[in-house]
């Protein structure tokens, strides 16, 4: 297994045989987290420090619950409140964590590229946990995981990306990732929330659910941002329900065996059916967060035996 | 017997913006100004200096419109004194620089202060411009004639947009009975709000806040009307966009007083060349695509855009060092305006006396400066440079302050040999 890579910046600089080796590998410790001994020693001894200059609740406990079950010694910095709102700058910052000599970084930053360039700084594995708009690959690792162990594989299927595309890495990250396992990508949203020049990533677009939907394998929801709600992108929360929320009719234009997918958290009622999105028999968004955290520990686990010299 | 003042450049290749000529010849100085122009290539004068240019051309100094010199207030960017030797390096005599400073240049005192630290400190020759509005606010007029009298050659607040229009229609009115000239840069300052890059592809692969390029002809469509109403004498500082375009050919076909800018940083980069978020080509407005880029130059080349600036805007690394939504817009470019330039000579795009009209010969007539030409009783501000000799750039070596330039270790063509102002050397061995 071979993962010629200092950091995990981003998926645009994976080939496809990589993700590969990370999604095999995290097969492996989804069987760990299932056992009655869910602890490995592969990081003991290192320094994981997460730090989030952006609030997170559930991707900060995933990283953590990783490092900890694979041994390492992990610190969580919460930024926002930190010496960064008193003027420190991202390079101050990462000189000093060079000093603390950590082993794995985890940053999440609310600007895009914020992480490529600390990790220009800083000495030790870098993993994006989201940049601003940019990207977040282990959300994209854990969206594969699961599609591939749902649907027996991750290629040639057809896969609805739906919602607020503009301004989410996650959608981002998982056009570039599902694009270079050779699947077809349509992406269902108004266009106020379309980035621009999209349709040159190879994929396609539409504006109304059901038309994209048809006959799609995977119908992944994105999360919309409470302040983009009123009136700015979107007339309004009820209209954006009707028009793109994901509900038992709209679903039914899908093929008979999709699965529904988010990110989470969910807004119930506004991107997505509190009926669909606890269908046991199509929704798989409880199986994100699970594979969540054993891909965290396979990208960490991969950036490890490189720092070791052990790949 | 050779007098002290008088030198002679011979088996020069002139380069002449005004005749819009390239020709073999040589050229006499005397007491900072020039004398005599020979078509003779090898022509001796024993009272003279001479200095042979064999191989090497001979061209007026470049006059830069809107230079930042980060005096007063961030000396640590740029000072005159650094600023004029990056000028000179460069093969700018002239520097026309730009009042966006902390505090603003809005009164003749504040204006004083820099004429006598330009005259202090300054190699080549610095006409300072004014702001328009006091703190480039946008609210109120500043002493317009007091500043032209204490000696602005220009008025304008740089790329801050006068949003209310009657603030702006006024100051176009009172700078008309002046006969001021003012610069505006055309931007509809709400849709580019926040905006990083220019909106596209690129902008969407890297997750970046992004301006449409239609909204640099929205605004200058507004000050096109403005400019109808007003009659005012109005440039647009950067044009940058193939869509503004149309809009500008209309304007002066009307009729109106309006020239147009462009950056040698537009003219050279495009969006594509922030890659990996390379904060040191963030300038403002954004770089654009690549069919915008060339439908620039050749509007440059026609005629249809009168100046290339070379926006020289110093910020340190601390201001640079930043995500690229946060870091600090501009670049520097005195010294490498000229090699920049030579860009779109080697690509074909533009002659080389055209090229020294929109950064000569254009800047110096819109400003009423003598400057600009190469004709007998013009001022000896010249370069003398080889539109060929190869280097690769290294911002280590650059003389201004900052160092914040997008060509570092590109390989650039063209090199400045010697700079002269008034006569004056004050480049070159």
């Amino acid at each position: 297994m071979t993962f010629p890579h200092r950091h995990l910046l981003g998926i645009e600089q994976l080939r496809p045989e990589e993700i590969t080796t990370i999604l095999d590998l995290a097969e492996e410790y989804v069987a760990l987290n299932r056992g009655d001994k869910k602890h490995s020693d592969v990081l003991s001894g290192l320094t994981q420090i997460n730090m989030f200059f952006e609030n997170s609740t559930r991707t900060q406990a995933s990283f953590e619950l990783a490092g900890k079950r694979l041994g390492a010694d992990v610190m969580n910095m919460a930024m926002q409140a930190s010496s960064v709102k008193k003027g420190e700058t991202l390079i101050d910052t990462a000189l000093t964590l060079n000093a603390m000599h950590p082993d794995l970084l985890v940053v999440r930053h609310p600007h895009s590229g914020a992480v490529d360039l600390l990790a220009q700084k800083v000495n030790c594995a870098v993993l994006n946990a989201g940049d601003g708009r940019h990207e977040h690959p282990t959300q994209a690792l854990l969206d594969a995981l699961t599609i591939r162990r749902a649907k027996g594989r991750l290629h040639r299927l057809s896969i609805a990306i739906c919602g607020d595309i503009a301004h989410s890495r996650v959608a981002r990250s998982n056009i570039m990732l599902l694009g270079k396992m050779e699947n077809r990508i349509r992406l269902i949203g108004p266009p106020t929330l379309m980035p621009s020049g999209i349709e040159e990533f190879g994929v396609e677009v539409f504006d109304n659910m059901d038309e994209g939907l048809k006959d799609v394998d995977v119908v992944m929801m994105l999360r919309l941002q409470k302040e983009r709600m009123d009136g700015g992108f979107i007339p309004s929360e009820r209209e954006y329900y009707h028009r793109y929320g994901l509900d038992a009719e709209k679903l039914s234009h899908a093929k008979p065996d999709a699965i529904v997918m988010h990110p989470g958290p969910m807004n119930r009622g506004v991107e997505i059916d509190s009926d669909i999105a606890d269908d046991i028999n199509r929704s798989v968004i409880q199986e994100q967060v699970e594979m969540g955290v054993a891909v965290r520990m396979a990208a960490m686990d991969l950036l490890a035996r490189n720092l070791k010299g052990t790949a | 017997m050779t007098l002290p003042n008088r030198t002679l450049f011979t088996n020069a290749r002139l380069i002449d913006p005004e005749a819009a000529t390239e020709t073999l010849g040589s050229l006499l100085i005397e007491d900072g100004m020039i004398v005599a122009v020979y078509d003779a290539a090898a022509t001796t004068d024993e009272s003279a200096t001479v200095i042979d240019c064999v191989g090497k051309y001979l061209a007026p100094g470049i006059v830069d419109i809107g230079v930042k010199v980060c005096e007063p207030g961030e000396r640590h960017k740029e000072s005159f004194r650094t600023a004029g030797q990056a000028a000179a390096a460069g093969g700018v005599t002239t520097m026309v620089t730009r009042p966006d400073t902390d505090p603003t240049i809005d009164n003749p005192e504040t204006l004083e202060f820099v004429i006598r630290r330009a005259r202090e400190a300054a190699p080549v020759h610095v006409h300072p411009m004014a702001a328009l509005t006091k703190a480039r606010e946008g609210r109120e007029m500043t002493e317009i004639g007091f500043l032209q009298d204490a000696g602005a050659v220009a008025f304008t607040d740089c790329d801050s947009v006068i949003v209310d229009t009657k603030v702006f229609s006024r100051a176009l009115t009172y700078a008309r009975s002046l006969g001021a000239l003012v610069i505006a840069h055309p931007q509809e300052p709400i849709l580019s709000k926040g905006a990083a890059v220019t909106s596209g592809k690129f902008a969407s692969l890297r997750g970046l806040p992004a301006v449409t390029a239609m909204a640099e002809r929205m605004g200058l469509d507004r000050d096109i009307a403005l400019v109808e109403m007003t009659g005012a004498r109005y440039h647009a500082d950067q044009i940058t966009t193939a869509r503004a375009l149309p809009a500008l050919e209309r304007a002066k076909a009307n009729g109106l007083d309006i020239t147009a800018g462009t950056s040698i940083h537009h003219l050279t980069l495009n969006a594509l060349d922030v890659a990996d978020y390379r904060t040191f080509f963030k300038i403002k407005p954004p770089l654009r695509e690549e069919e915008d880029r060339l439908a620039i130059a050749q509007a440059v080349a026609s005629g249809l855009i009168d100046i290339i600036s070379s926006m020289h805007t110093p910020q340190d690394e601390e201001s640079k060092r930043l995500p690229f939504e946060e870091a600090a817009s501009g670049a520097v470019a005195l010294e490498t305006f000229l090699p920049a330039a030579m860009r779109l000579v080697h690509a074909d795009i533009i002659d080389l006396p055209t090229l020294w009209r929109a950064m000569s010969f254009n800047p110096a007539s819109l400003l009423g400066l003598p400057s600009g030409r190469l004709s007998v009783g013009a001022p000896a501000d010249l370069v003398l440079f080889d539109p060929n000799a190869p280097f690769v750039m290294d911002r280590a070596t650059l003389k201004s302050k900052s160092r914040n330039t997008p060509f570092d270790g590109q390989r650039m063509q063209g090199k400045v040999i010697a700079t002269y102002v008034s006569g004056n050397k004050v480049y070159g061995t």
